[in-house]
């Protein structure tokens, strides 16, 4: 594996996440990552989604005209989105009912066309599939990471096997129903993003207005 | 009557888009600096949602749907497969309709969205929006209610937002949560409080 090759794969896991850094595809992440199954199987599939779609638009890309590119682009997603529902419809029904809309909704996810237009445009295949698979990869790390906590907290379980023994069944742990809830999702990706730009110093943002010790002694 | 108010408030504040499944988001974050431009935003969405949600609902029950295409004589054909492309096809073309038609008619409104009426096509609202109409099964009025009350909320959403963050310029936020971690916890707080809402029944 080359430098180039292991800097664009390696990359988005934490330094350019495509979640907590550049923003992108948040709503999955928020949304099924209560239990830790369908949090892993969302990530497969938009990782697959991401490397095919990535390498199929690269190895058209000089025959896309310029003006109707998105659609183009579009109809390539939609159709390998439509792929991995049909498969997850009939390999593993139970899931796909828990993912609902969200697997349709991998078209609309930002990071499968925001990879195509700022990546797969400009790049052979290979790089383009490579890609697409680490950035999947990054967008994977957070749901799982997620998915994990919420499941381990929300209901003593990791994969539907109980880790923590739950006080309904004789045990010692109260489950934390906030975890859960939809809200819990916003407030780990916070403290995820804290945990990071603690670490990565250059990622913080400025404030717009700088709040100043005054020093002054009152005279009156 | 009832019944569409009751559909109405739940899409609104109980099964709110942003806050409740966090459809949008990226959208929700990344544009909600500033009231005035959130306001706009949230208008398009309205707009668009109300227009492709009834659209896609008669194509799916005219078109696609098993057993749709009955008066076209093909009775046991199911096309439900294709939901998803057609869809994406049908909301992409009503809003790049919809930019012309403004341009041509009422250019202060389509001066006042600018950039933000293409943008629409890729926010996961408006497609979630006409999945959970298929999900549910919605008739066609219920779904032109459906479509203007989620993108009302989605709007309410946006701009409440906005005006949070406009007031949280001036505290005093830890470095590291300095800008996009704040948001989150500020939009994890926002979601608590409509879950508040859940149980109301008229």
């Amino acid at each position: 594996m080359t430098t180039a090759t292991r800097k664009v794969l390696f990359e988005p896991l934490i330094v350019n996440n495509p979640i907590i850094v550049q923003i992108l595809g948040i709503c999955s992440a928020l949304a099924i990552t209560s239990k830790l199954a369908p949090a892993v199987i969302m990530s497969l599939a938009l990782t697959a989604v991401t490397a095919c779609s990535n390498a199929a638009i690269s190895a058209i890309r000089h025959y896309i005209p310029n003006n109707i590119r998105i659609i183009v682009q579009m109809t390539i997603i939609a159709s390998l989105v439509i792929v991995v529902d049909q498969v997850l419809r009939a390999y593993a029904p139970e899931i796909s009912k828990q993912l609902s809309v969200f697997v349709g909704l991998i078209i609309t996810n930002c990071i499968v066309l925001g990879r195509a237009e700022g990546f797969a445009m400009k790049n052979p295949v290979w790089p383009s599939f490579v890609d697409g698979l680490g950035q999947g990869l990054g967008y994977s790390l957070i749901l799982i990471a997620l998915g994990a906590t919420r499941e381990l907290f929300g209901f003593g379980s990791l994969w539907g096997h109980p880790i923590l023994p739950l006080v309904s069944d004789g045990g010692w742990y109260r489950p934390n129903s906030l975890m859960t809830l939809a809200p819990s999702a916003f407030f780990l990706v916070a403290g995820i993003i804290w945990a990071v730009r603690t670490w990565k110093h250059d990622q913080q943002e400025q404030a717009d207005y700088r709040i100043q010790v005054v020093h002054r002694t009152e005279t009156q | 009557m009832e019944h569409y108010v009751n559909l109405a408030l739940k899409a609104l504040f109980v099964e709110n888009l942003a806050l409740s499944f966090f459809l949008g988001m990226c959208t929700f974050l990344a544009i909600s600096k500033k009231v005035e431009t959130s306001l706009g935003l949230g208008i398009a969405v309205v707009v668009v949602q109300t227009i492709t949600v009834p659209a896609n609902n008669l194509i799916y029950n005219y078109l696609l749907k098993g057993g749709a295409l009955e008066w076209a004589g093909f009775g046991d054909v199911d096309l439900s497969f294709l939901g998803l492309i057609t869809y994406i096809g049908t909301v992409a073309a009503i809003v790049q309709i919809l930019e012309m038609f403004l341009d041509r008619y009422v250019p202060a409104l389509y001066n006042a969205l600018g950039i933000f009426l293409p943008l629409i096509t890729v926010n996961c609202a408006i497609l979630g929006g006409t999945l959970f109409m298929v999900e549910r099964s919605y008739t066609f009025p219920e779904s032109v209610v459906y479509g203007f009350a989620s993108g009302t909320g989605w709007a309410l959403a946006i701009v409440l937002l906005a005006g949070i963050r406009e007031k949280l310029k001036y505290s005093d936020v830890p470095a590291g949560l300095q800008g996009l971690g704040i948001t989150f916890i500020a939009a994890g707080l926002m979601a608590m409080v409509f879950m508040a809402f859940s149980g109301i029944q008229l």
